[in-house]
């Protein structure tokens, strides 16, 4: 049973390539995934990639560490400049957090097949990814154990978060959106820890995966309720991480900053977001599929769908950049056109050709399918475009906050040393964690892959 | 399972290879007066759970009281905080200033959802569950793979293992097994 033929010629799919190569069996998949966590030695690559990542998580650490010690006077920030980095890479990493979800949930939504290989590790990386942006309002704040004081608890001093306020809402929607992940993505492992349960051999392995699938045993029943509370929380985080990064976009569009106070920001913003994301999906797909081997699963098709969204909201954070232009000249505001004329003519203006460059002009080259097909132009393209989105969080922070409504108020924003080793911590804890999961847990939905088998057998009318 | 303990059975157990199969087998099962009937499957298969006389589930439900309770909470406590609890004058603006409220009642309305979704559907289906007499066969270690199963439990009021067993064979079942439970 459910031997895939190769795929017949007919005129609608000839251009496309497969989402799963063909010749793949249920028990190939299964085997295939499961092998990677299962019986796999673990590589030189892998071993010396962890040792480096995990020397810069020790980075991270002395980083904040120092950072309790002295206060966040270590930071480049200072009045007029309070946010800096911290606010910079807090967004950046949220944003590209939400590719993951979009992949999970909105595509799902959307019967998209193809994204059946890719939402495991896009989810992993949305939890990771919200894990560094959570950080960074944490040890902003200075004073990381009292954190406690932006949730609604009864306090002795009587007073209550202030909810008008978009800092508050932010706590909200970052906290809701890392919890529903982490169901979501646990609900999406349930069937494949089962999976690994079942071809365990070793005892800590049974030990572990039969702990972690909860006794999940493939029931008509089980299978019937558990696609129904997918399908709902699909539906649930549609929304959310469209919220979240709109929250985000209020705490700087609900202030009257010049830059900042525009209404295009939530759309752009959420563009922005999905566009960075998408650029980190492939950054960790391209070596993933190459490393272990998975090419069958993560097809030219995934990385060619991949980079055409790219395109696509690259285009709309394309519009958002002239929207804030346009704006700015048409409203007259002379704190406005001030503003943008600093980004073209200021201190910081390289800053802003750069992500022009990154973000806007080197995507382009995304229309040519060649490009579209060539792994290394894609990886590449993939750094440049989170390069570009870094450079656009730092335009939009730092520019607007230097350049306040009164010259007197005017300042410089220089990162330190503790600023670069903070972020490339954060890094490194990204990818760190990205390292242990794909070892540790199937980084490709099994259950889904299989189904994937069955689908394509059916629709190619090849199933014996 | 060692052979001196003694042992009550839960149920007969065949094995088939393909879902067509089994969705055949089901539905011949609940046609032939079959009640308790239950089947194991690597993928979720379209129709399957209908053929076994499983119909409707509660998670729908749970999930939108969670989401009803979690937006009432959320607006609730920010009501209550800025209104009742420590009302605040700013700027003359009215306490009730629900606008600015909607997003957090939103978040929480998701988050109430989503929690009583998952909750609500590992409740449903008694999980965690560690043990389970159908692990006590070996072969079901295939209900992961590639293999697919139709248990017919003990309880069912026509049960009589011979007849099922038969039955099952007729069915093209591969393999057909007693699942023993440990008394």
């Amino acid at each position: 049973m459910s031997v895939t033929q190769p795929p017949v010629n007919s005129p609608e799919i000839r251009h496309l390539d497969p989402v799963l190569e063909p010749g793949h069996t249920f028990a190939s998949v299964t085997d295939k995934i499961s092998s990677v966590v299962l019986t796999r030695p673990l590589g030189i690559g892998w071993l010396a990639g962890f040792a480096l990542t995990f020397t810069i998580v020790n980075v991270l650490f002395i980083s904040i560490a120092w950072l309790i010690i002295k206060g966040v006077g270590i930071w480049g920030i200072n009045i007029p400049i309070g946010w800096g980095f911290a606010i910079v890479n807090f967004v950046w990493w949220i944003g590209i957090g939400h590719a993951g979800t979009l992949i999970s949930a909105i595509l799902y939504l959307l019967n998209q097949k193809w994204r059946t290989s890719i939402n495991r590790f896009a989810e992993a990386m949305t939890l990771f990814a919200v894990a560094c942006a959570g950080l960074f309002p944490l040890i902003h704040t200075g004073r990381p154990w009292m954190a406690y004081y932006m949730f609604p608890y009864p306090s002795t001093m009587g007073v209550w978060p202030q909810f008008r306020s978009p800092l508050i809402w932010d706590v909200f929607a970052v906290s809701t959106y890392g919890t529903v992940s982490l169901l979501f993505w646990f609900v999406g492992l349930l069937p494949d820890l089962a999976t690994l349960r079942d071809r365990a051999k070793k005892r800590y392995q049974q030990v572990i995966f039969g702990m972690l699938s909860m006794g999940w045993r493939n029931s008509a029943r089980h299978w019937h309720r558990y696609q129904s509370a997918y399908l709902l929380l699909a539906g649930l985080a549609t929304p959310l991480v469209l919220s979240v990064h709109t929250v985000v976009s209020f705490d700087f569009a609900v202030a009257i900053v010049p830059g900042w106070h525009t209404t295009i920001f939530p759309p752009y913003f959420v563009a922005g977001a999905i566009y960075s994301g998408f650029a980190m999906v492939l950054t960790l797909a391209i070596p993933l599929r190459k490393a272990y081997g998975l090419e069958d699963f993560i097809t030219m098709r995934h990385l060619d769908n991949m980079a055409k969204v790219m395109l696509a909201t690259g285009l709309i954070v394309a519009y958002g950049y002239f929207i804030e232009f346009f704006m700015a000249f048409y409203s007259g505001n002379k704190f406005d056109v001030f503003l943008a004329e600093q980004r073209l003519h200021g201190p910081y203006s390289h800053f802003y050709y750069a992500l022009i460059l990154c973000n806007i002009l080197t995507p382009q080259l995304l229309w040519f399918e060649k490009v579209r097909r060539n792994v290394a132009a894609l990886f590449v393209m993939s750094l440049i475009i989170n390069t570009g989105m870094w450079l656009e969080r730092f335009v939009i922070v730092v520019i607007s906050l230097t350049r306040d409504f009164m010259p007197s108020a005017w300042g410089r924003y220089s990162p330190t040393f503790w600023d670069y080793s903070t972020f490339i911590g954060t890094l490194g804890l990204f990818v760190m964690l990205i390292f242990l999961f794909v070892r540790g847990l199937p980084a490709i939905a099994i259950a889904e892959m299989r189904e994937l088998v069955e689908h394509e057998g059916h629709s190619k009318g090849a199933r014996s | 399972m060692t052979e001196h303990r003694s042992h009550i059975l839960h149920g007969i157990m065949g094995e088939f290879e393909t879902p067509d199969e089994l969705l055949s087998a089901a539905k011949k099962a609940r046609d032939a007066g079959y009640k308790h009937i239950d089947a194991f499957t690597p993928i979720p298969i379209e129709g399957l759970a209908q053929a076994i006389g499983f119909r409707w589930t509660a998670v729908p439900l749970i999930t939108l009281i969670g989401g009803v309770g979690g937006g009432l909470t959320g607006f609730g406590l920010q009501y209550w905080c800025s209104a009742i609890s420590y009302p605040m004058n700013i700027a003359g603006r009215p306490l009730n200033s629900w606008p600015a409220f909607i997003p957090v009642t939103f978040e929480l309305t998701v988050l109430g959802a989503s929690i009583f979704a998952v909750v609500g559907m590992l409740a449903l289906n008694k999980l965690p569950q560690p043990y389970h007499p159908v692990f006590n066969i070996e072969r079901f270690a295939g209900a992961s793979t590639d293999r697919f199963f139709l248990l017919i439990e003990a309880r069912d009021p026509k049960f009589d293992p011979a007849g099922i067993a038969r039955f099952l064979q007729d069915l093209s079942a591969r393999h057909v097994t007693e699942v023993k439970d440990e008394e």
